[in-house]
């Protein structure tokens, strides 16, 4: 019996049938990590025997991405600077999973600090994609994508800036939720942008990823940033229909760049919907170009500030300097920032410091957040003509490693459909929509308006039983 | 448009200690950037408000009531060094 192929709806079925225990599925997910860890090295920390509870309401074993903390485990961000950090509280998603008897597997690598696409700046060095480990698991949350894809874990928590849980999901193959900016909690995350950033479900399929989100949406009085709405049941909205709907094709996102297979595959799947009465239409979103740049200057701005507060005082590293160069209290913080921090944090720290710094704010950040009106705008008016709108996820297929890791630049542009739904709010699905000749995932991208997950629920949901 | 001084400013401001070699990479790859950043510029936005927030944010405020909080123990199990139920720093003031 290999309860660790299984998705976590077929496992709850089998659970209530009496067929399979907690602790059969939990086996199975152990020995599945003795048996590929090695290869896929989807973790950055394997907990010792989590707690079962037989007769929670859903024992499922889950991956929880290296940022998001967990009450006395080891939480790093993938960093050197925060070695041996045992965070003292839960999450709010923690402490909601904690309630429903989920069972936690581990923390799964991550890039450091969550910047990067192929969870290559990993302190704890790179993951590797199940379905080719010469390749890249996609970032920043490849270590959940991977530990999903590779039966490693049956959920896993992601969270998402500019697109680290839908671009992984693409290229391992599996779901990837990014909610409404709001929708979860981000207490007890550990922050790079805070106003992008959003924890969403990875999974295998779309029932899963409703379960899921049913678990960790709602408003909490230790994230002012969450909204105090009623949460909906989101499995209710997984309906085998799509009739009526009217769906947005945007122009902008099928130029070059983009892989034909990709496309090709994207299209196949607009066929499918159209098939199940779905209409289609092609949309503008015309600030599409400038969205990659919009981003690298407000999420690096936040993110320089977001890390400011990593500087050997209180946890994580310290470096005690060998000699004063200007004060024994500045060379601490300087040569902790310099060992614990890799290249890539300090390149966004750099920028986004740059940008907000005297004499450069108003043509960067500035210029930054007013772009970011325009993209929102652009979003705005979609959505008076259309429900939904569907574009690729990643414009390749997983790439090698080592392949992008010298050029910044190229990194960031593998982002390039996911980063506009971080800037303007909106809820974004990744699902898988077919395989490369290579035999490699290509992702299809649903967004939807704010607070509607429930339409990319119902869209993913008809996709998938007529795909 | 970005020089090796330029970086080592941002670098003090952003307080990391960058080696000479690091200096000279990160001048490279941030040139690349902000040259890149720099197509933002063929827009005119001098009339368009700018978004910092998605959502229309409000102050939030709960009642000044006592609520559990971690005890100065719990609080100091983090940390790297401590001295008499302190956080143990360099000196600061001479």
């Amino acid at each position: 019996m290999t309860p660790n192929t299984l998705t976590a709806h077929a496992i709850l079925d089998l659970i209530k049938q009496k067929k399979l225990s907690a602790k059969d599925v939990f086996a199975s997910v152990s020995a599945q990590i003795q048996k590929t860890e090695k290869d896929v090295h989807a973790y950055a920390t394997i907990f010792d025997a989590p707690q079962i509870q037989e007769n929670a309401a859903v024992p499922i074993p889950i991956a929880i991405k290296d940022n998001i903390c967990i009450k006395g485990e080891l939480t790093t961000c993938s960093s050197q600077i925060l070695s041996g950090f045992k965070p003292p509280y839960d999450a709010t998603v923690i402490q909601k999973l904690k309630a429903s008897g989920a069972v936690f597997t581990g923390h799964a690598n991550m890039d450091e600090f969550a910047f990067g696409s192929s969870t290559e700046t990993s302190y704890y060095g790179p993951t590797r994609n199940p379905w080719n480990l010469a390749c890249v698991p996609g970032g920043s949350s490849g270590g959940s994508a991977a530990a999903v894809a590779a039966n490693e874990a049956i959920w896993a928590l992601g969270s998402d800036t500019g697109g680290s849980i839908r671009q992984p999901a693409a290229l391992c193959g599996v779901v990837g939720l990014k909610p409404t900016y709001g929708r979860v909690s981000r207490y007890g995350l550990i922050a790079f942008a805070s106003s992008l950033d959003q924890i969403g479900p990875i999974t295998k399929d779309i029932t899963d990823a409703a379960l899921l989100l049913n678990i960790i949406a709602g408003h909490d009085e230790h994230d002012s940033t969450s909204v105090d709405l009623p949460v909906p049941d989101y499995t209710k909205a997984l309906r085998n229909d799509v009739k009526g709907l009217k769906i947005g094709i945007p122009k902008e996102y099928f130029i070059e760049g983009i892989d034909p297979q990709v496309k090709k595959s994207v299209f196949d799947a607009i066929a499918i919907l159209k098939k199940c009465g779905a209409t289609f239409e092609e949309i503008s979103l015309p600030h599409t170009e400038y969205a990659v740049s919009t981003y690298y200057i407000v999420a690096t701005a936040e993110a320089s500030s977001n890390l400011a507060r990593f500087d050997g005082i209180q946890y994580g590293l310290r470096r005690k300097p060998d000699h004063i160069r200007k004060t024994p209290l500045i060379d601490l913080y300087e040569e902790t920032r310099d060992i614990g921090f890799g290249t890539e944090a300090k390149r966004r720290i750099m920028l986004g410091t740059y940008a907000l710094s005297s004499g450069y704010y108003d043509a960067y950040y500035l210029k930054g957040l007013k772009v970011r009106t325009l993209i929102k705008k652009d979003f705005d008016e979609a959505f008076k003509k259309v429900d939904a709108i569907i574009t690729p996820t990643s414009p390749t297929t997983a790439f090698k490693i080592g392949e992008k890791t010298n050029d910044p630049l190229s990194m960031y542009l593998s982002d390039i459909y996911t980063i506009s739904a971080n800037l303007s709010g909106i809820p974004a699905i990744s699902i898988p929509c077919g395989l490369s000749k290579d035999n490699l995932p290509i992702g299809l991208q649903i967004m939807a308006k704010p607070f509607d997950e429930e339409m990319l629920f119902r869209i993913g949901f008809t996709f998938e039983q007529n795909k | 448009m970005i020089s090796k001084n330029d970086v080592k400013y941002v670098a003090s401001l952003s307080r990391i200690h960058l080696k000479d070699e690091e200096v000279q990479a990160l001048t490279q790859d941030l040139e690349r950037i902000l040259g890149y950043i720099k197509n933002l510029e063929k827009l005119d936005t001098s009339h368009v408000e700018p978004t910092s927030h998605v959502l229309p944010l409000k102050n939030v405020f709960r009642e000044d009531i006592i609520k559990p909080s971690f005890s100065q123990q719990e609080a100091l199990k983090i940390s790297v060094e401590q001295q008499n139920g302190f956080f143990k720093v360099p000196k600061i003031i001479e």
